[in-house]
């Protein structure tokens, strides 16, 4: 059994729900943020962080029973796991195996994190644009004021 | 050429085809010589924030060729005071004017007035962000005095945190291999994502907070106002307040062609002894605004200039 497969089975097989694999190490609780996913979460929710990568070094996994993530949903999260893999679950099968896309603009996704750029004025209209610079590391840089974003801070600015 | 928000919608040969056209206008700006170019042609001048220069400048560019302009006025007699959007003012002028100058507090204002406007938008500053129409009249500047912009010593004084005349300025400098030397401050250094561009496009960079030993080898020394509007906290800014002051006596052993530039307002950072030296350029740099932004605002509304203005007649 290879490193990825014992990681896997930390936690036991889910019935329904959506599996994301290859969550950089440490930053699997981003991502339930990024899914609006909090303590008083009714769905049953299964954690596995720093476990051994062949592809990251260290990796978080994440199972969320009874919920199948949008397309929507998933590219958010290129944000903090760009190559993350993700698989919906239905009776305890792979039904769907699902990429995130990440194009060369997210947008819509966060708000820039300098207060002072025209995008975070109130009512202003039109969307919040981050474009994608580089991918490894994950560079990105708002549309408006041109700076590069903290992805720490960004995740807390989610839309 | 449409909007221009920061310096890198010019390229080297756009930067130096734009100074040659301003060469040109030089009698027009002067007043020597009467050519309507932008006749029938009106700016709207957005200015969100003081000016007075930029403002102006804009104003007397466009009068100079022939064209009108109109202007927001005061903010708290506009509609802004209403709560009315940038996106909403910026449609609004759109169909008032041919082009639009911007000012405003926010930084990435100009570029997504652009993106609201079918007219081309000049960024004007946008917070501490750009300010590329000063960076090309600096440009101009050097030029008149160097003779080149390429390869030059340039010495950038002050206010380098907040200060967007010198963010902008920076970035072209090092696209024509000038070595920079930044004298502030430690709170008031350019900040270091500007730096790590600057390195990645091969800038020759020096920090420091020391002025006087750097204006031996200087061909520019630009001086700037330490902005107390844009400090967060009053005891900061007094902190920092003063702490660079140019007088006469400092440019005793300075290079014969040396220059003094300065955005303009000074407070105190350069004292009025050097006004009358030979390489005090402020005032004439000042008078730039005018030719430089002519030659923009006809480039922005693709009016050709002619080869040759005022001698033949």
């Amino acid at each position: 059994m290879s490193a990825d497969e014992q990681s896997m089975r930390r936690v036991t097989a889910i019935r329904n729900g959506t599996v994301i694999d290859h969550i950089p190490g440490g930053m699997v609780l981003q991502a339930l943020q990024i899914f609006n996913v909090d303590g008083r979460h009714s769905n049953p929710i299964s954690l596995v962080m720093n476990v051994p990568s062949r592809k990251l070094g260290t990796k978080d996994i994440l199972k969320i029973e009874d919920r199948e993530l949008t397309q929507e949903e998933l590219d958010r999260l290129a944000l903090i796991a760009p190559i993350a893999s993700v698989s919906i679950i239905r009776n305890y099968s792979v039904a769907e195996k699902l990429s995130i896309k990440l194009g060369d603009e997210m947008v819509n996704v966060a708000r820039c994190v300098y207060s002072n750029c025209i995008s975070n004025s109130e009512r202003e209209p039109l969307p919040h644009r981050l474009k994608v610079l580089k991918t490894s590391p994950m560079t990105l840089q708002c549309h408006y004021c041109g700076r590069i974003q903290n992805l720490e801070r960004l995740v807390k600015n989610l839309l | 050429m449409n909007s221009l928000i920061t310096m890198n919608d010019l390229t080297n040969d756009d930067i130096h085809r734009i100074l040659l056209d301003a060469e040109k206008l030089l009698p027009i700006a002067k007043g020597e010589f009467h050519l309507p170019l932008l006749r029938g042609k009106i700016l709207g001048n957005l200015f969100f924030e003081p000016s007075t220069r930029t403002r102006m400048s804009f104003e007397t560019a466009m009068k100079r060729l022939g064209g009108d302009v109109i202007n927001l006025g005061a903010v708290a007699s506009s509609s802004v005071v209403k709560g009315e959007t940038l996106h909403d003012t910026i449609r609004m002028v759109d169909g008032y004017s041919d082009i639009i100058a911007l000012r405003h507090p926010r930084q990435g204002a100009a570029q997504y007035a652009s993106d609201c406007a079918k007219v081309p938008i000049a960024n004007a500053g946008d917070g501490a962000g750009h300010h590329p129409t000063q960076t090309m009249l600096d440009l101009f500047t050097i030029k008149q005095a160097h003779g080149k912009i390429e390869n030059l010593n340039v010495v950038l004084v002050g206010d380098l945190r907040f200060g967007r005349t010198v963010h902008s300025l920076s970035y072209a400098l090092v696209r024509f291999g000038c070595k920079l030397t930044l004298v502030s401050p430690e709170s008031l250094r350019l900040p270091e994502e500007i730096v790590n561009e600057l390195k990645a496009q091969g800038g020759e960079l020096t920090i420091t907070e020391d002025l006087k030993p750097q204006l031996k080898d200087a061909d520019v020394v630009y001086m700037t106002r330490i902005q107390k509007e844009r400090f967060p906290d009053e005891d900061e800014y007094l902190r920092v307040a003063g702490i660079y002051k140019l007088v006469a006596n400092d440019l005793a052993s300075v290079k014969n062609d040396m220059i003094v530039m300065h955005p303009l307002p000074r407070v105190d950072e350069i004292n009025p002894d050097v006004d009358s030296t030979r390489h005090a350029a402020y005032f004439e740099q000042a008078f730039n605004g005018v030719v430089t932004r002519m030659a923009l605002l006809c480039n922005m509304l693709n009016i050709p200039i002619p080869e040759k203005i005022g001698g033949g007649k």
